[in-house]
């Protein structure tokens, strides 16, 4: 395998509704600045691919008009996915293990402000069984938590911990949208939402863009001075159906890790980042990657408080800014970012896509001297 | 099941179709660029941008220069005339039709811009359409203008000589 790197991160502040700039002017500023951090002109980049979803959009082949953003005429290697641009990234990263090509760019966008996002959202279900009843992903992701709930692996209270650790951590990110502090206490005592959820365990509606730099070997050292090395990245995918999931259990997760080198006998990590966009999804997240859900800290959320563990979400994660198709590329631009700064050695990056954690992505970080 | 009991899936009527309606609505941002076009027109003004790079105008004004990748956003007025780049004629009917077929519809390179503009000619024979045509616009009235292409109902010949080609050959 080829050493390839996280090289640069960029991204736009996070906010419920963007009505001053269409797609093409939520890209351009990103891509300018990864690049430029990177430094790296657009004519120097190898390969070029977006993550973005028509449905958010309301319009058939909405990544051409954002293309612009990147200069391609003449024609340049472009590609684009229909999925978060965690799923670009690992065809980036693919397509540099090629040889022939030393950087790539990915960027990633969404305005789920757009139409109505819980009905958007139906429209991923499948269309006999699930997609004509409504059934939109806050109720599917509350069936989920009642399934947890019901399970005795969580309670209230810790998804509460879950949500409050998020907005501690979302308060020091400028670019996170829900970033007041709440108390666990304080946050119980609101109604639920769909029951048992309550609004702090589920996402906010966020516009946003965000871009990425990889560079390989080399080129990576040449470019700037402490690359983020993907010693592992993999994704995996659970049925379609959700009745054929046991939905208290990751195994996608699971298997990724473990072939990302994050399985149960991997070295510790400094920081993880989890795309998990509702509270118990975090808890199901760490379950299936033995982060351990107990530090030993009075709430059992590690949150920096005192505990052994990891770092868990220090940007406040998705429960903090959630643009579609943009939190999970987030996730890795973000752990990234902070082992490019010197904060850690080593990181777990983590991106999710489809009803209740459908299909997950691992990614596994180091700078150099990070694997012990 | 008995064996001799028939297969109750083998001789049901298939299900060959499954109604499933999908109405999904929107409200659509048009952006800073784009929007800085549409405000002019309902001035009765044109306005495109340029690049700051390749000095290229653009019309409308684009977030990014698809050539130079930084934003084509420096405010040119262009004029209400210019040369037809290409065209067709529309002999199709259909329901948003703006006239009844025979009409022209064409490329116009306004002068000053880079980029030829779609819009529709009236006032002559759909055999009489050609390449290099001059043309001016023909507003709505004062109290019709608003932020849309539909305040130039349509173009009409300006009365000048056709443009040679090579004024308007780098821009088809």
């Amino acid at each position: 395998m080829r050493d390839v790197a996280i090289i640069a991160f960029a991204q736009l502040p996070a906010v419920r509704r963007d009505t001053e700039r269409e797609e093409v002017e939520l890209v351009q500023p990103v891509v300018t600045a990864a690049l430029a951090q990177a430094g790296l002109d657009r004519r120097d980049v190898g390969f070029t691919i977006s993550g973005s979803c028509d449905y958010l959009l309301g319009r058939p082949f909405s990544f051409v008009a954002a293309l612009d953003a990147v200069a391609p005429w003449p024609p340049i290697a472009e590609s684009h996915v229909e999925m978060d641009g965690a799923w670009a990234l690992y065809e980036a990263w693919a397509r540099l293990q090629c040889g022939d090509v030393d950087t790539a760019l990915i960027y990633a966008y969404g305005k789920s402000s757009l139409g109505e996002l819980p009905d958007v959202l139906v429209q991923q279900l499948d269309p006999y069984y699930l997609a004509p009843l409504g059934a939109d992903a806050i109720s599917l992701a509350a069936l989920q938590a009642r399934a947890l709930l019901d399970s005795g692996r969580a309670d209230e209270r810790r998804l509460a911990a879950v949500a409050a650790r998020s907005r501690r951590a979302a308060a020091a990110n400028p670019c996170a949208q829900r970033r007041s502090r709440r108390e666990v206490d304080e946050l119980l005592a609101e109604p639920y939402l769909v029951a048992p959820l309550r609004k702090h365990d589920c996402p906010p509606i966020s516009d946003g863009a965000c871009a990425v730099v990889l560079a390989a070997g080399d080129v990576a050292r040449r470019l700037v001075p402490r690359p983020a090395w993907i010693r592992g990245i993999d994704h995996r995918i659970e049925p379609h159906q959700l009745g054929h999931r046991d939905l208290t259990r990751s195994p996608s997760t699971a298997e990724a890790a473990a072939r990302a080198g994050a399985g149960p006998d991997a070295a510790p990590f400094d920081l993880v980042e989890l795309h998990a966009p509702f509270s118990h999804q975090e808890l199901i997240l760490r379950d299936a990657l033995g982060l351990p859900t107990d530090d030993g800290t009075a709430d059992g959320i590690d949150d920096g408080d005192g505990g052994d563990g990891p770092a868990i979400n220090p940007s406040g994660g998705a429960l903090a800014a959630n643009p579609m198709m943009v939190a999970g590329l987030t996730r890795l631009g973000e752990a990234a970012a902070r082992l490019m700064a010197g904060d850690g050695r080593r990181a777990l990056a983590h991106a999710t896509s489809g009803p209740c954690l459908q299909q997950n992505l691992v990614c596994v970080l180091e700078t150099d001297g990070g694997a012990p | 099941m008995s064996d001799d009991a028939p297969d109750a899936a083998a001789t049901a009527a298939p299900v060959t179709m499954v109604p499933s309606h999908v109405r999904l609505t929107y409200t659509v941002t048009a952006g800073r660029h784009l929007s800085s076009y549409l405000r002019a027109l309902a001035d009765r003004r044109i306005v495109g941008g340029r690049c700051p790079v390749c000095t290229k105008v653009y019309l409308p004004a684009r977030g990014a220069c698809p050539t130079c990748g930084v934003p084509a956003d420096q405010p040119v007025e262009v004029a209400d005339r210019g040369t037809v780049t290409t065209f067709c004629v529309i002999r199709i009917p259909f329901e948003a039709a703006p006239f009844p077929p025979p009409y022209v519809a064409v490329a116009i390179l306004l002068d000053g811009a880079d980029m030829p503009i779609f819009h529709l000619v009236r006032g002559i024979a759909p055999e009489e359409a050609r390449m290099g045509m001059r043309v001016q616009a023909r507003w709505v009235a004062d109290d019709q203008l608003g932020p849309t292409l539909a305040s130039i109902r349509w173009f009409e010949l300006s009365g000048e000589p056709d443009a040679a080609y090579e004024t308007y050959a780098n821009h088809l």
